[in-house]
C-alpha cells in the first residue's frame, strides 16, 4: 500500500515463474519458489523474481510451511498454508508453520491493501503442486513404475496398480535429490478445483488454541532477557519539540534508569520515523509510565500549535464552492447542470479524522548483539520495518532481523514501523534490550489517521427521470502529505480508493479534488478513502431514488445500467487506481455487482414490511476488487438511539479459500464500520488531539453492534480477491440510508448523531 | 517498594513493586505471564480482565496494595490441564478469535458472568460484555459461544 499509495506508477510486470529445488542437508526437501511480483508493494525491478516460499517436509513426513505475511486476525497464517497443502496432497493435521523474519526472498510481505490471497493464490498453488510432483517422481524412481500410476494422496504417494505406499517422510530425502524437470517449473499440474479438500473448506486458525488459552504471543508479549521498558513523552502537536525538560522528579521514582531525548522527523513527519520525545528507560513498566508523568516539559509546538479541525473542515467546505482539479470527465458536464429543465439535486458531506484503536497498541522489542539489531514487533510490513530501522541505526539491512509476532489488530495502523524505529533507538542508546509500549493515551493522540474530508456532490435528473449528469468534489489531506509536504491533494490511488470508480451509466460525469494541507500523521485505516468516498456517493445515491420516486435498490441497478466491463478511460491518469493491478487482470464486471445487489435483495426480503422506527437501507460497491452489497436494518427510537438488528452482505470474492475466515471479515468489517459510522471522531484543537482514550474516543461495544450479520457468497471460479477492507465502504451508506428511510433525516455528516 | 504475595491461579506469588503497581503489570512483568493484555490501563477495554475471588476486574486499574489474599484467575488458570473450560471450549467451536487479543479478556468476562448466571439472556450477556472491546468486531460470536457455554 504505502508505494502504490504514493506512487502512480505503471510497473512493468514480469510473469515468468521459475522454481528450484535445493537440498536441505539431510533433512529432507526444501522448495524454494520464485514467484513474480504482481504489482504491488514493490517498486524494485530487480527485485521482480524472488522466493516468496519455502515448503519443508523432513524425513518423519512433518511439513512445515512457511508463513511470510502477517496476521492480524485474517487467518492468513491458516489460509495460505491451506493452499499450499492442498496441491501437495498433505494431510493438514501434518502441516505446521513457522513465521517468517522480513527479508525478499519470500517476496512482498506488506499485508496491507487485501491482497495476500489475490497475490499468492496461484504461487501457492504451484509451490504445493510442484512438490507433489517430485514427491511421485521419486516414488516412480523408487517402484520402477510409470509416473502416470503413482498419485499422492493424503500425505502418501500410492501406486495404483498394486496398491504400494510410500509415505511423504520415506519420499523427503529421494525427492530433494531429483533435478526439477521444466515443465514442473512452468506448469505444474494443479488439481481440479472440484477434487479440493481443503480451499473453500470452514478451517479453524491454527492459533485458535493457543488464541483460548492466553499463549498466543502477540508483539506486547515478545520478551528478552534483562530487557527494560521504555515509553516516550511526544510532543503533543505534530511538528513540535521539546524546548527543555526536568527529569528530577522522574528519576526519583524507583525502577527509573534513564530520560534522555530522541529526534523526530519534523514536518513532514514521515511513515517511517518516530516523532521524537522525551524517552523514560525503566525497569518495568509502571516506573517507566510513572517516571513520565513527573517529566516537565516546555514544548516548542511548532507551526501546527493553532490547528483546528473544526476550522480545517470548514475551510474545506468552503474550498468545494471552487472549481477543482479534474480527476475524471466525460460529456458535457457544463450544458448538463446550466439546463434548467434538469432537476438538480445537491448535498455536502463531512467524515472526520479516525484512528485505528488497534487494542493492542503499538509496541516493539529490539535487542543490539554483536553488531546485529534483532526486533520482535507486531509488523504488517517487516521488510519496510528492517530498512526504517537500518535507516536510522546505519547498519546493513542484512543486520537487521525483523521477528514477526502476532498482531493485536492491524487495520494498516501496523504497517508504519515509527515504533518499531524507536524501539530500535532506544536500544542503541542505552546498550540495553528494551521493550517500547505505547499506552493507549499515545495511540489516541498519535495516530496515522485516516483524514478528515469534505465532500459535495451535485446530480442532475432529466424530464425523463433519468440521471444524467454526476459531479462530485472531493478535499482531504493526502497520505502523501506525510511524507511530502508538497503534497497537497490526493494521489491518483487515493481517487481511485472509491471515488474514480464510479460504475454508474450517467452521461455526463466530473470529479474534482481540491487542494488541502496536511496538519498531522495521515495514513491508511480498513479500506482507506473509501470510507467517506462510499458515504457520501452511497448517500447521494439513495437521495437520486427519492428524487426518482424510484425503490433504492431498482434505482441503483439502473444507475449500473447494462451489463459491460467498464474501461475508465475519461480518468485523468495513467490508467484508473485498480488496486495495483491491471483492469485487463482484474476487470470492473458491472454483471457482477449487478449479482451481488440481486442477491443481497433476495436474501434479505427487501421492502418487507416493518414497523415504525424500523427501515432497511442499501448500497453496493466494488473495493479491492471484490464486489459487496450490503443491506442493513436499524431501528431507531425516539429518542435518536440507533440499534442494528440485522446485516445482509452478499459477496463476489471469486474463488473461496477458507469459507469461515471471509464470513467473519464480512462480521467484523461490519462491526468495524458501525464504528465509523456512529461512534468515532478525532478531533484537534490548539493542534492536539481532544481525545485521550476509549472514553474519548468511542468504538462499538456489544450492544451497538449488529445483532445478525449474515454473509452470502457467490459460488465463483473467478481470481481470488480479498476480504479484509471491502466490507467496510458499503455498510456506511446503506446504514445512513436505512436512517433516513426509519427516521425521515438524511445522515450528512460523520459519525451520525440524530440530535444534532 | 513493597513485598506482597498475592494467589494468581492456585499459586502464591512474593513480587517486591510500588505499592500503585497495578495488578494487570505485577501479572506481566514479575510473573511473566502474558495472557492477561494491556489495551487501555483505565478500564474502558477489558483486555486485562481476571478474576478476584470469581468478579470479573479490570487488573489494570486495580493497585496490587488492594488485592490481599484474594485469589486471582487468569486466563492460564482456566484450563484443567489439556481440557479447556467449557467456556474456552465453546470458543473454539464457534471460532470466535480473529487476532484474538482481547480474547482472553472477553473469555474472563464471559465465564465470571456464567457462574453467576448460568442461563443468561441477550440484554444480560450485553451487560455484563459491553466493558469488552473487539476492535475486530467478534461480539456476535462471543454471543453465541456464551450461549453454547450455557448449556455445556
Amino acid at each position: 500500500m504505502i508505494s502504490t499509495l504514493l506512487a502512480n506508477k505503471n510497473k512493468k510486470v514480469n510473469r515468468r515463474d521459475f522454481l528450484k529445488v535445493s537440498s536441505l542437508g539431510t533433512t529432507g526437501l526444501m522448495l524454494s519458489m520464485y514467484i513474480p511480483v504482481l504489482g504491488c508493494g514493490n517498486d524494485n525491478p530487480s527485485a521482480a523474481f524472488t522466493p516468496n516460499v519455502y515448503l519443508e517436509i523432513n524425513e518423519k513426513g512433518d511439513v512445515t510451511i512457511i508463513a511470510h505475511r502477517s496476521d492480524m486476525g485474517q487467518g492468513v497464517r491458516t489460509s495460505l498454508p491451506m493452499i499450499v497443502a492442498e496441491e501437495l496432497e498433505a494431510d493438514w493435521s501434518r502441516v505446521s508453520i513457522r513465521q517468517a523474519i522480513g527479508n525478499e526472498k519470500y517476496g512482498d510481505q506488506n499485508t496491507d491493501g487485501s491482497y495476500s490471497i489475490r497475490m499468492f493464490y496461484e504461487p501457492m498453488r504451484k509451490a504445493g503442486a510442484t512438490a507433489r510432483m517430485l514427491l511421485e517422481k521419486a516414488a516412480s524412481e523408487q517402484w520402477n513404475a510409470p509416473l502416470s500410476e503413482c498419485k499422492a494422496q493424503n500425505h502418501l504417494v500410492v501406486h495404483d496398480p498394486s496398491g504400494k505406499k510410500l509415505s511423504f517422510g520415506e519420499l523427503a530425502l529421494p525427492a530433494s535429490k531429483l533435478s526439477i524437470p521444466d515443465n514442473y517449473v512452468t506448469e505444474p499440474k494443479l488439481k481440479n478445483p472440484k477434487d479440493f479438500k481443503y480451499i473453500g473448506s470452514e478451517t479453524q486458525m491454527l492459533d485458535l488454541q493457543d488464541i483460548v488459552t492466553g499463549k498466543a504471543i502477540y508483539g506486547i508479549d515478545a520478551s528478552t532477557e534483562n530487557a527494560k521498558v521504555a515509553v516516550i513523552m511526544r510532543c503533543p502537536v505534530v511538528g513540535g519539540k521539546a524546548r527543555s525538560f526536568n527529569y528530577t522528579e522522574a528519576r526519583k521514582i524507583n525502577g527509573v534508569l534513564e530520560v534522555f531525548e530522541i529526534e523526530g522527523a519534523g514536518i513532514p513527519p514521515q511513515l517511517n520515523k518516530p516523532l521524537g520525545g522525551i524517552v523514560v528507560v525503566a525497569n518495568n513498566t509502571w516506573a517507566a509510565m510513572k517516571g513520565r508523568d513527573a517529566l516537565s516539559v516546555t514544548w516548542d509546538f511548532g507551526p501546527n500549535a493553532d490547528y483546528d479541525s473544526v476550522q480545517h473542515q470548514d475551510a474545506l467546505i468552503k474550498e468545494l464552492g471552487k472549481k477543482g482539479t479534474a480527476r475524471r470527465e466525460h460529456g458535457m458536464v457544463k450544458r448538463t447542470f446550466d439546463n434548467s429543465n434538469n432537476k438538480i439535486i445537491e448535498t455536502t458531506y463531512r467524515a472526520p479524522y479516525y484512528a485505528h484503536g488497534t487494542i493492542e497498541p503499538p509496541c516493539a522489542t529490539s535487542k543490539i548483539e554483536n553488531g546485529k539489531c534483532h526486533i520482535w514487533a507486531p509488523t504488517q510490513h517487516p521488510q519496510f520495518a528492517r530498512d526504517a530501522v537500518a535507516d536510522a541505526l546505519g547498519m546493513e539491512k542484512n543486520d537487521v532481523i525483523v521477528n514477526v509476532t502476532l498482531l493485536g489488530g492491524g487495520f494498516g495502523r501496523k504497517s508504519k514501523p515509527d515504533y518499531v524505529v524507536e524501539a530500535a533507538v532506544i536500544a542503541k542508546e542505552t546498550g540495553h534490550p528494551i521493550r517500547l509500549l505505547w499506552t493507549r493515551e499515545d495511540d489516541v493522540h498519535h495516530d496515522f489517521y485516516h483524514a478528515i474530508s469534505a465532500q459535495n456532490i451535485k446530480v442532475a435528473i432529466n424530464k425523463n427521470n433519468k440521471v444524467v449528469g454526476w459531479y462530485h468534489k472531493t478535499a482531504f489531506p493526502s497520505i502523501g502529505a506525510t511524507s511530502d509536504a508538497s503534497v497537497i491533494e490526493p494521489t491518483d490511488a487515493e481517487m481511485g480508493l472509491g471515488a474514480a470508480g464510479l460504475p454508474y451509466d450517467i452521461p455526463a460525469l466530473c470529479l474534482e479534488s481540491l487542494p488541502a494541507q496536511s496538519s498531522t500523521r495521515i495514513g491508511w485505516v480498513r479500506s482507506v478513502s473509501n470510507i467517506h468516498h462510499v458515504f457520501a456517493i452511497g448517500s447521494m445515491v439513495d437521495a437520486i431514488a427519492l428524487a426518482r420516486n424510484m425503490d433504492p435498490a431498482e434505482n441503483l441497478l439502473d444507475l449500473l445500467g447494462t451489463d459491460r466491463s467498464l474501461q475508465f478511460e475519461d480518468v485523468k491518469a495513467e490508467a484508473v487506481w485498480n488496486y495495483g493491478e491491471k483492469l485487463e487482470d482484474f476487470p470492473f464486471e458491472t454483471a457482477r455487482l449487478r449479482k451481488v445487489i440481486e442477491e443481497v435483495v433476495k436474501k434479505t426480503d427487501w421492502g418487507k414490511s416493518l414497523p415504525k422506527g424500523r427501515a432497511q437501507g442499501i448500497f453496493a460497491h466494488r473495493s479491492f476488487l471484490t464486489y459487496v452489497a450490503c443491506v442493513v436494518e436499524v431501528e431507531v427510537d425516539s429518542s435518536g438511539n440507533i440499534t442494528i438488528p440485522e446485516v445482509h452482505y452478499a459477496v463476489d470474492c471469486g474463488v473461496v479459500v477458507n469459507r469461515d475466515r471471509v464470513v467473519s471479515q464480512f462480521e467484523g468489517g461490519a462491526i468495524f464500520a458501525t464504528s465509523l459510522a456512529l461512534n468515532s471522531e478525532i478531533t484537534y484543537k490548539n493542534g492536539r488531539v481532544q481525545q485521550n482514550n476509549f472514553d474519548g474516543y468511542q468504538m462499538a461495544r456489544m450492544p451497538q453492534s449488529p445483532q445478525n450479520i449474515y454473509v452470502h457468497i457467490m459460488e465463483s471460479d473467478e481470481k481470488p480477491t480479498g476480504v479484509g477492507e471491502p466490507p467496510v465502504p458499503p455498510f456506511i451508506p446503506a446504514l445512513c440510508n436505512a436512517i433516513f428511510k426509519a427516521t425521515g433525516q438524511r445522515v450528512t455528516q460523520l459519525p451520525v448523531d440524530l440530535n444534532n | 517498594m513493597a513485598a506482597y504475595t498475592i494467589n494468581v491461579n492456585g499459586k502464591e506469588h512474593t513480587v517486591d513493586v510500588l505499592e500503585d503497581t497495578p495488578l494487570l503489570w505485577v501479572i506481566r512483568d514479575e510473573l511473566q505471564m502474558k495472557g492477561t493484555k494491556f489495551g487501555c490501563g483505565k478500564a474502558l477495554c477489558g483486555a486485562c480482565t481476571v478474576h478476584l475471588d470469581g468478579t470479573a476486574v479490570r487488573s489494570c486499574s486495580l493497585p496490587i496494595s488492594v488485592v490481599a489474599d484474594s485469589e486471582i484467575t487468569t486466563i492460564e488458570g482456566l484450563a484443567s490441564g489439556d481440557r479447556l473450560h467449557p467456556v474456552q471450549e465453546a470458543w473454539a467451536e464457534h471460532n470466535v478469535p480473529q487476532c484474538g487479543y482481547c480474547q482472553p479478556g472477553q473469555i474472563m468476562s464471559a465465564t465470571a458472568l456464567l457462574s453467576q448466571n448460568s442461563s443468561p439472556s441477550d440484554d444480560d450477556i450485553d451487560a455484563a460484555m459491553s466493558g469488552n472491546l473487539c476492535r475486530c468486531g467478534t461480539y456476535t460470536r462471543i454471543k453465541a459461544a456464551i450461549k453454547t457455554a450455557a448449556k455445556k
